[in-house]
């Protein structure tokens, strides 16, 4: 099989799927173009995420990591969400095959994505250095989205 | 339910074919190089294999040379016709921008070796016009290669009018049909094809076996040396029983060719219509002028490998033209190449029908497609937007 047990448990019954309405910080990242577009919607009280929610346009393991990111952070503090690592993801799946890495790498940035939304809107200072920037991804790089 | 509806990728092996291959494992498993007669019995029954394929394709025994698959015969006739080529400082090639990655890495290889490729646009329909490939052929032109049928789309090309063409401006022709041979009747006299090539797997004969026809007086550059096997053309030992499983499996084939047509066009129109059902489903490939038994159509919002998965679990094995199935970040060069952008041609669905395919399977799979498709768009941002009119839709 090309995936783990994990992988196509989270992908057949995805965890967190929905929007939130008046979400406090949402964050999208990836491109149509590429094949992968993750959205997700963060509800913050007390720097702690209380409810999070997820699209996803993608294939099986952007479905699934998108799911288990969101299962890693909810009910934990903002502080613990941007600690979340792509390999915390991949690992948490029981692996995920090489060319499919990048889609945990999108799941990791749709968190920081949405975090740092949910700072713009408050007003809340924050590293930015931290944060990915469209250039850090490697479709950018090879110029794959343009 | 189990439902196989991939039979562009593989086939299932027919019973003639398997019994075929039987008496060559272990009773006729002489080489048939060797002398004594238990060689010389495989030499013979190769020949026979040889002279059925001729017949099936109007052309010599002589002319047919034994391969290992589709790839290794579009190789050599593209090779071979370089080099005859450059014998006469004749280095440019016509080719089309759809055709299998076995002739167009082949091609970009000899790019880098100074060969000039034009590559004809397919159009939106799949299909390459005649009068395109007459202009683009040049006094310098040493091969024209165009598959018979795409392995995507399955569109069928007007190959007796492109032979027509090479033909009377002494081009060499060559076609990859692989998808086409034991669908399609094919005749490479009437239709004025040099050099042609095909696989057992895609016509229900076994994996490892193909062929290379190339017409008498074509000068073939040798893949692999070794051996005289092949006319010296091909080293190494014949697949003796998956010779004899190609010959019994297209000569099968080629004798259901009517029937199958009759059965599976009717299969393939239902689930056509059936899928473009879905709102913003469009078709891939012309209607009428397609293999009977492919069905090519894009959904906008979601992504085919996901497709695929919720497919498999629901017993339908089929294929997607999307990046995430092939491993690379483009979708597929085929879709690319008939116009559809990158976000629609992630979201393909490839069903290859055979005459083992039912309508009730059509109806099921029609089915289960559409409730997975209303699935993966219900958790798809990009559908969303799309509803929520924040984006505008690119499939009407």
């Amino acid at each position: 099989m090309l995936y783990s047990e994990k992988v196509m448990d989270h992908f057949m019954h995805p965890r967190n799927v929905g929007i939130i309405e008046n979400a406090d910080g949402v964050g999208e990242v990836g491109n149509a173009k590429c094949g992968d577009i993750m959205k997700i919607y963060l509800k913050i009280e007390n720097d702690i995420i209380s409810e999070v929610k997820f699209e996803t346009f993608g294939c099986g393991s952007a479905i699934a990591s998108s799911s288990m990111a969101t299962e890693m952070i909810k009910g934990k503090p903002i502080s613990e969400a941007l600690s979340l690592t792509n390999k915390a993801v991949a690992e948490a799946l029981d692996g995920l095959p090489p060319h499919k890495m990048h889609c945990s790498v999108l799941a990791e940035e749709a968190v920081k994505s949405a975090v740092e939304d949910y700072y713009k809107r408050n007003g809340i200072n924050y590293d930015k250095s931290k944060f990915p920037d469209c250039e850090s991804c490697d479709y950018c790089s090879e110029g794959k989205c343009k | 339910m189990k439902i196989y509806a991939d039979n562009a990728a593989t086939t299932k092996l027919s019973r003639v074919s398997k019994e075929a291959m039987l008496p060559y494992f272990d009773t006729i498993y002489g080489n048939p190089s060797s002398l004594y007669s238990a060689g010389q019995e495989a030499a013979e029954a190769i020949n026979r294999a040889r002279q059925i394929i001729a017949k099936k394709l109007n052309c010599e025994p002589r002319e047919i040379y034994f391969t290992s698959g589709g790839s290794e015969a579009d190789n050599q006739a593209i090779i071979s016709a370089a080099q005859i080529g450059a014998r006469q400082n004749k280095r440019h090639i016509v080719s089309t921008a759809f055709e299998h990655h076995a002739v167009l890495h082949i091609l970009e290889k000899l790019k880098k070796q100074g060969y000039e490729i034009t590559l004809l646009d397919v159009h939106e329909n799949g299909i390459v016009m005649p009068d395109e490939v007459a202009a683009a052929i040049r006094d310098d032109t040493c091969l024209v290669t165009v598959m018979y049928a795409n392995n995507e789309i399955g569109t069928i090309q007007p190959i007796a009018e492109i032979g027509a063409i090479c033909g009377a401006k002494g081009v060499l022709f060559h076609t990859d049909a692989v998808q086409a041979a034991g669908h399609v009747y094919i005749d490479v006299k009437a239709q004025h094809i040099d050099m042609l090539s095909l696989s057992a797997h895609k016509f229900h004969g076994p994996k490892g076996a193909g062929v290379l026809y190339a017409k008498k007086g074509i000068f073939l550059t040798n893949i692999i040396e070794g051996g005289a096997q092949e006319r010296g053309k091909r080293g190494g030992t014949e697949n003796v029983p998956a010779i004899m499983g190609m010959a019994a499996a297209f000569e099968e084939a080629c004798a259901k060719i009517d029937g199958n047509t009759q059965k599976l066009t009717a299969l393939r129109d239902k689930i056509t219509e059936g899928l473009l059902k879905i709102p913003h489903s469009v078709l891939n490939g012309d209607s009428a002028r397609r293999l009977p038994g492919n069905v090519n159509v894009c959904f906008e919002g979601i992504e085919g490998e996901s497709l695929l998965l919720y497919l498999d679990a629901q017993g339908i094995m089929a294929s997607s033209g999307s990046a995430c199935t092939s491993g690379s970040l483009d979708p597929s060069h085929v879709l690319l190449a008939i116009g559809r952008p990158h976000e629609i041609a992630h979201g393909s669905l490839r069903l290859s029908l055979s005459e083992e395919n039912t309508h009730e399977e059509a109806e099921y799979i029609t089915e289960k497609v559409a409730e997975v498709v209303e699935h993966l768009r219900s958790m798809s941002p990009v559908w969303r937007d799309l509803k929520e009119g924040k984006k505008s839709y690119v499939i009407q």
